[in-house]
């Protein structure tokens, strides 16, 4: 176990190397002078040649690339260029409302996702299962950004029962933070519902055809735990698996959701960072989003872990 | 058969119901169970054996329904219920604790995600109020009992840990770990090694001695009948073709389909050269049963008279077949 832990940590380091590789190699392949793309066209060429000297791009690519390296293992991603002030920075001030928009709208959609999809595999071809599976469909395909609007529209300024959009003001306490989420949570927990009800269906149904639900059966348990005990054991896997990429694909940037209820989250900052060219800014998004994808798959083969003990480490 | 059966099966018709029609998978089907003693059901794949055992459990498919018949079981308490017409909750409360089944995989039968003992512990949970500690006790004795090695390291055990003979021997734990009076064991040993099947025989045989339950053995391989069987119901295309007390099934087989079986069985004893008889063709599905006798299409005696239905009728004392030629075959034999 422990081998089996030290030998995934390892992998992660390769990953999150190549990620800090590619991020370094991106800049410099950019077309023209790396100096002036980190500084934006504005720039004069004094400007350029002054950055160029502090970033040490007239050093050995080698050098450069170990330099960047050791910055960056000390949380050091470089100054972005619109703010001003270290991407580190700027990107932990917009860690908050992405952080916990992900949160609850994951929590919105397992709490609708996972008994219906449940119930929709237990009872397969039911009145139920045929509406659930339809609508999951009808959830899907509807943007985001549309029901966001409506939702705005309805909920927030003709019912006026949720802020429309922002985030508070800068000396808005947690809680009246947290109530410029509850729209936007809503939003994307439906679409995000929608693929997990389908995997938890799928899954479910999978589990429910094999021998050993059979024998639960003939033990004479009742329906409810062969149902939760014998089958959903089985089936959380690849359920754990989808909500594991589900909360990474969240984190790294609702970016419409963020967009259209004008919050300050990574999925705003990174938009706005394209417009820009805030190369930097870009760059340190690039290397935190790698790793928290990382960090997220190692969780998630640490439940597998937990639950099947057929894994081998 | 002992005065009162503990399982009688009457006139048993089980229908699958498919998009467009409903399919007979079993049909007028008629045996009974003494107490203590076993009952082979053979026949080959496909022949309803399966579809007559869930039914009895009363696990069938959500498709599959019991159209017709009794299925009479006398329980622990003397008591006798229809077990095809009783409700889900009270079939609860017979289903493991009365009647106990064990199933041919032992591979997927027990889940992958529970240890060995849970897995047979939860038997007594659901069905005594025993403390864990004393669970834990009667699940190690039982370990013992089908002859696990190790029994104390088995109960941590996760089933892929274990061979094939060692789960089936699991299964046969948890089957009757609540002492069941009734234990339907479907092709228990198809899927082992010759070897580990001969053991398996071996421990159901020594556990009805010790135990003393009846046993519904259902095998499609009538070699394994003779060694544990008190009395044998063939099963064809989902009937009775021949049912008979076993060694006038082996003697003097009346059903021309028993016959070939019987043919096809390889022996020890046979001379070298002395060929085995495959029956040619195979089962037809419900879907496409013929008007009259079902083994007609099949059979080496078959004659204008067989498109007619037949009725299980008397062959000798005893003994039942389902067959119209069967003074014509007598006479020849
Ligand atoms: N779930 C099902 N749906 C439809 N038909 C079934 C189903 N299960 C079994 N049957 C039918 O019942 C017949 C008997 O099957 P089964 O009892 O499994 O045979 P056996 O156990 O003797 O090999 C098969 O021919 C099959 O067509
Ligand atoms: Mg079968």
């Amino acid at each position: 176990m422990t081998r089996y832990i030290l030998k995934r940590l390892v992998g992660m380091l390769v990953v999150v190397l190549i990620v800090l590789t590619i991020a370094f190699v991106i800049v410099r392949l950019a077309p023209g002078d790396p100096a002036a793309l980190l500084l934006g066209p504005d720039a004069t060429p004094e400007d350029a040649a002054e950055l160029r000297e502090k970033l040490g791009l007239n050093s050995p690519i080698l050098v450069q690339y170990m330099a960047f390296l050791g910055n960056a293992v000390r949380g050091d991603l470089g100054n972005s260029l619109f703010f001003n002030r270290p991407v580190t920075e700027v990107l932990l001030a917009r860690a908050e409302p992405t952080t916990f928009l992900a949160l609850f709208s994951l929590l919105i959609s397992l709490v609708i996702a996972v008994p219906i999809g449940i119930y929709a595999a237990y009872r397969r071809g039911s009145w139920l299962d045929q509406s659930a599976v339809s609508t999951a469909m009808l959830a899907a395909s509807v943007p985001s950004f549309w029901t966001g609007l409506m939702f705005q529209r309805y909920l927030a300024t003709e019912m006026g029962w949720f802020p429309a959009s922002d985030y508070g003001g800068p000396d808005a306490d947690f809680i009246s933070r947290m109530g410029y989420l509850v729209l936007p949570s809503i939003v994307l927990g439906i679409v995000n519902s929608a693929l997990i009800l389908r995997f938890t269906r799928a899954s479910m149904l999978d589990i429910l055809g094999e021998d050993f639900v059979r024998t639960a059966r003939s033990k004479g348990m009742s329906e409810r735990r062969v149902v939760l005990r014998h089958a959903l054991k089985n089936a959380a896997i690849p359920i754990i698996t989808i909500i594991g990429l589900t909360f990474a694909n969240l984190v790294s940037g609702a970016v419409v959701t963020e967009r259209v209820f004008n919050l300050p989250g990574m999925g705003n900052l990174v938009v706005n960072a394209v417009l820009r060219r805030d190369y930097p800014v870009i760059q340190g998004t690039l290397i935190v989003v790698a790793v928290l994808y990382v960090l997220i798959n190692l969780m998630v083969d640490l439940v597998y872990l937990l639950v099947d003990k057929r894994v081998r480490y | 058969m002992t005065a009162s059966p503990i399982l009688e099966v009457n006139d048993l018709q089980v229908e699958f119901a498919t998009r467009r029609q409903s399919l007979v998978a079993v049909r007028d089907v008629s045996f009974a169970l003494g107490a203590g003693k076993t009952l082979a059901l053979v026949g080959e794949s496909g022949s309803g054996k399966s579809v007559t055992s869930l039914a009895i459990m009363g696990l069938l498919p959500t498709a599959g329904r019991v159209t017709r018949g009794t299925i009479a079981f006398q329980r622990g308490s003397g008591e006798t219920v229809d077990l095809a017409t009783l409700s889900q909750p009270a079939m609860r409360h017979i289903r493991g604790a009365e009647i106990a089944m064990i199933f041919q995989e032992p591979m997927s039968s027990l889940n992958p995600l529970f240890t060995v003992g849970d897995q047979i512990g939860e038997m007594l949970m659901l069905h005594s109020n025993l403390s864990s500690v004393a669970r834990r006790a009667k699940v190690l004795e039982m370990l013992d009992l089908v002859e696990i090695p190790a029994a104390a390291s088995r109960m941590s055990a996760y089933p892929h840990e274990l061979s094939g003979g060692m789960r089936q021997r699991v299964m046969i734990a948890l089957a009757l770990i609540c002492r069941p009076l009734l234990l339907i064991a479907d092709e228990p040993t198809t899927a082992l090694d010759v070897t580990i099947q001969a053991q398996i025989l071996e421990l159901m045989r020594r556990l009805q001695r010790e135990l003393g339950m009846s046993i519904l053995f259902i095998t499609h391989d009538l070699g394994v009948v003779a060694e544990i069987a008190d009395e044998v119901a063939v099963m064809y295309a989902g009937e009775v073709v021949e049912r008979a007390p076993t060694r006038p099934l082996y003697a003097h087989p009346r059903h021309p389909y028993t016959q070939g079986l019987i043919a096809s069985i390889p022996r020890p004893g046979r001379a070298p050269g002395e060929r085995l008889v495959p029956i040619h063709g195979t089962v037809p599905p419900p879907s496409a049963m013929p008007p009259g006798c079902a083994f007609a299409p099949r059979c080496p005696h078959a004659g204008p008279e067989c498109e007619a239905p037949v009725a299980l009728t008397e062959a000798a004392p005893g003994q039942l077949a389902r067959c119209v030629k069967l003074r014509e075959l007598a006479a020849h034999a």
